[in-house]
């Protein structure tokens, strides 16, 4: 399994890359980071993810792999042996990936978005539904150090990336997650003591200046 | 394995159909359910709290929700018959795109066709089509999605053809 051709497409802001780039850390595979400029789609992606024309994309040994819960899922199946991110019983399985659709459904769907793209009644609307998704994943998670148990699995791969996000929602939403969510944020840090979280992760602060920045480029207060 | 299947489902839902397919695939007897989505049902609440959605497998008492993991675990569970997931992790990874794609695209932009009129229903029909065409070039000269026998890709997708 050395000497294997892994390239990432990625945008250093995407929670989705940030999802890839922690499984390719946790397996402990080398591989090369290209990040793209969304403004101007380099050629190796336009031919990679011709369909979607989105990043991440992993290219491995020269073929493309499109999708983040695709990418965690067939990482873990490639490299089995390292730090198995999905459990292996069925049942277990199927809970799991329901978590990590209701992840990609509702921590990062268009309604959360507004938390902080809206103001007003909107925005609080958002806020609400925003918060009991997080007591939701609260909830699943109980008294578990990860969502994967003992170690990180793939619920607590699809999740994190979204932390480096928090500090930027909870200023755009004047509203603090760890009051709401106590557990949730002492899980998150608990995930970014581990270093193939926190490196895959950018400064909180360098996501709040990006969201201030899409804010004006979409003309949102 | 055997032991007791229920299924909650609503007759039009073409996700509770892809479910219904891969259990027949497997020759796997199960207990169908018709829910009224006006009035749920006590179980399908309890068995689905976060979504509230059909359709809901029940396996021995326990809950798998969302088409497409039941899917695969109907798959995975009864592996010996009817495999609809390749064995192959790159050939995976194209099934899931696909299906992914499937639920990204064709449900809403179908519902976009029958709920709206003039120019969104023009640009939804127009993107609906350009959607069944990539599809079309994935199938390319293969009998299924899946190859001789139906697969994944085909078991998620075939259902939106009675729609």
């Amino acid at each position: 399994m050395a000497d294997e051709d892994v390239v990432l497409l990625d945008f250093w802001p995407s929670p989705f890359g940030m999802r890839v780039r922690i499984a390719l850390a946790e397996k402990e595979i080398k591989y090369e980071y290209k990040e793209e400029d969304l403004r101007n789609k380099s050629d190796l992606l336009l031919k990679m993810n011709p369909i979607h024309k989105k990043i991440p994309v992993l290219i491995h040994n020269g073929k493309p792999v499109c999708e983040s819960l695709v990418h965690v899922q067939y990482i873990d199946e490639i490299w089995p042996h390292k730090s198995p991110l999905l459990p292996t019983d069925p049942y277990q399985r199927a809970i799991a990936r329901f978590w990590g659709d209701f992840v990609d459904k509702k921590i990062y769907g268009l309604e959360s978005r507004k938390v902080w793209s809206t103001k007003g009644e909107e925005q609080e609307a958002a806020k609400k539904e925003f918060i009991e998704c997080l007591k939701l994943l609260e909830g699943e998670l109980g008294n578990k150090a990860y969502f994967g148990g003992e170690n990180l699995g793939y619920v607590d791969v699809v999740l994190v990336p979204f932390y480096s996000w928090f500090y930027a929602y909870e200023k755009c939403g004047n509203f603090s997650i760890e009051t709401e969510c106590p557990k949730l944020i002492a899980w998150a840090k608990r995930c970014m003591e581990k270093d193939s979280v926190s490196k895959s992760l950018p400064d909180q602060d360098k996501i709040y200046d990006y969201v201030l920045h899409l804010k004006k480029v979409f003309g949102i207060e | 394995m055997a032991g007791e299947l229920v299924l909650l489902d609503f007759w039009p839902s073409p996700f509770g159909m892809r479910s219904r397919i891969a259990l027949a695939e497997k020759g796997i007897p199960y207990e169908y359910r018709e829910e009224d989505l006006r009035n749920k049902s006590d179980l399908l609440l309890q068995m689905n709290p976060v979504h509230k959605k059909i359709p809901v497998l029940i396996h021995n008492g326990k809950p798998v929700c969302e088409s497409v993991i039941q899917v695969q675990y109907i798959d995975e569970v009864w592996h010996d018959k009817a495999p609809l997931i390749p064995s192959d992790p790159y050939q995976r990874a194209v099934a899931r795109f696909w299906v992914d794609f499937i639920d990204k695209k064709i449900y809403e932009l179908g519902s976009k066709i029958w709920k709206t009129k003039g120019e969104e229903q023009a640009n939804a029909k127009k993107e609906f089509i350009e959607c069944l065409k990539l599809l079309e070039g994935e199938l390319g000269d293969k009998t299924y999605f899946g190859g001789e026998s139906l697969g994944y890709v085909d078991v998620a997708l075939v259902p939106f053809y009675s729609w």
